[in-house]
């Protein structure tokens, strides 16, 4: 018997990303480049999120022409966004064939009360958390993968830093917590309480979590890969800077090697100038794109 | 079983003849967690091999599923390929699952080979994308009577077999595992299920270490 889209092939897709990076990438010749520097995915954009960041603006998924042009510069797989809720973009990605679905406070919400349920599709999800709890509400709906949000486009590290270290700490509290406590911490981390039993027995997420929302340098993939992150999404912080192609093989190699500074030091030479940053302080609430779609 | 309980975690059938072998996964990129967690559980060592040089602290090596261009261009740079022909050459066996088939096979359609050890042509993405990925119930007879339910994602398969390698495993006619001396690969992740009787298979030729060998291409 053959089954198509069953759970376990969708977690797996992500389990075969494990300790890769994953670039945004807006047309085929940075999908190639993207390739050729190692990634072991693409995400396909009309606009990178700094970009959509200063246009503002209604983002929505990338036109299917963009896509499919995407798909056939690469080997390596395709990923694409839609709209938090908007199951229907959703539809359309799936039927465009794309390999992965990003259902991602990036574009603008369609539905500011529900996400998609992910279960009905056969191509894998991924999804934002900054927490333990959002981790474990978007794995229910369905997500084969996790990462954690950031502040997208701002090449500032410090939201992808107090995410990761929150699940991770939440994790850890979890693993330790005696059965009787499960479900007043599920009450507490708004986190379903099977999931988070489940995460109790595995003393792990059951997806992977990648890093996500601010990496510009590779000391930044690093610091992100020593959080405990499973691999990390590049989002501006290639395309954005100085030198893409020299600055996208660094980020694979320090995320490869992430606990070994020598390497990481070489690595980090010559790369010219990162993409500009933005103090994450002087955003206006609105302009947060991580509270989107909790 | 729930729907998110696709592999339980935790030994279930070690087994006393695997405790002096240990067994390299490389971990360059992929899953290779996976396969370490599945080897303990048989009772083997596991050693997630970082560095080139414990290639050769190891009694045989897997490579994991993952981008098979990813994990060839970072093999290459960091001087991983040469220790992987020295494991071979030496009898100690080597096993690839899907990335890890196309890296092990001596044509790969379309692009170079990679390592070019193992007697078939692969060919990558070979029923589709990830929307067609799939998990089926296979017959392998080396594995006996029971079936054997393999994951295949974005998997490659095999087009030709030639040389001495023999096939392990068929679907619908088309070649998803191969053998050939020491050489080991399958298009599908037996590390993604509770199912050890491949690794049990590799870990089996892992003691026959002194087996006919593979040798690199003249």
């Amino acid at each position: 018997m053959v089954e198509r889209g069953t759970f376990r092939v969708k977690k797996g897709m992500a389990e075969m990303q494990r300790g890769g990076v994953i670039m945004d990438v807006t047309d085929p010749e940075q999908a190639k480049i993207a390739e050729a520097a190692g990634a072991v995915a693409v995400m396909a954009l009309e606009k990178v999120p700094s970009d959509i960041r200063a246009s503002g603006g209604v983002a929505r998924m990338a036109g299917p022409e963009a896509i499919t042009a995407i798909m056939e510069a690469v080997t390596i797989p395709v990923m694409a966004k839609c709209r938090i809720g908007h199951f229907a973009e959703a539809q359309v990605l799936q039927a465009l064939s794309v390999d992965y679905i990003d259902e991602s406070e990036v574009l603008t919400p369609a539905d500011e009360q529900y996400h998609i349920d992910k279960h009905t599709f056969t191509v894998p999800f991924v999804c934002g958390a900054r927490d333990l709890g959002e981790a474990l509400r978007r794995i229910g709906e369905g997500a084969a993968m996790v990462r954690t949000k950031g502040e997208p486009g701002t090449g500032n590290i410090v939201e992808a830093v107090r995410h990761m270290r929150r699940v991770m700490e939440q994790l850890r509290r979890a693993v330790t917590s005696p059965d009787e406590e499960l479900m007043t911490l599920a009450k507490e981390l708004a986190a379903p309480y099977e999931l988070l039993r489940e995460v109790k027995k595995l003393g792990r997420l059951p997806v992977v979590n990648f890093a996500a929302g601010g990496v510009a340098t590779p000391a930044d993939a690093a610091l992100m890969m020593q959080l405990g992150a499973d691999g990390i999404f590049v989002g501006s912080g290639i395309f954005k800077s100085r030198d893409p192609q020299k600055r996208a093989r660094a980020i694979v190699e320090a995320t490869m090697h992430y606990d070994d500074p020598e390497l990481l030091a070489t690595v980090s030479r010559g790369l010219g100038e990162a993409m500009p940053g933005i103090d994450i302080t002087l955003l206006a609430p609105a302009e947060r794109m991580q509270a989107r779609g909790v | 079983m729930a729907w998110y309980e696709v592999k339980n975690s935790g030994a279930v059938a070690a087994d006393d003849r695997y405790k002096h072998l240990k067994i390299g996964g490389l971990a360059i990129q992929g899953a290779v967690a996976e396969h370490l967690q599945s080897l303990e559980s048989c009772g083997a060592g596991a050693l997630a091999v970082r560095k080139p040089s414990a290639l050769a602290e190891v009694d045989g090596l897997i490579i994991p599923g993952g981008e098979s261009t990813t994990i060839s261009r970072l093999g290459r740079l960091y001087g991983f390929m040469e220790g992987i022909y020295h494991l071979v050459e030496a009898g100690k066996p080597l096993f690839g699952t899907c990335a890890g088939l196309v890296m092990m096979a001596r044509e790969v359609e379309g692009q170079q080979p990679v390592l070019a050890l193992l007697s078939i042509t692969a060919r990558r993405n070979a029923f589709g994308r990830q929307r067609e990925s799939f998990e089926a119930d296979l017959d392998i007879p080396v594995l006996g009577g029971e079936p054997f339910c393999g994951g295949f994602i974005r998997a490659p398969v095999v087009t030709s077999v030639f040389g001495e390698a023999q096939v392990l495993a068929r679907i619908n006619g088309i070649v998803v595992a191969a053998r050939e001396r020491n050489c080991l690969a399958t298009s599908f992740h037996p590390e993604l299920t509770d199912d050890l009787r491949l690794h049990r298979y590799f870990l089996e030729m892992a003691l026959l270490g002194s087996a006919p060998k593979a040798a690199r291409q003249p």
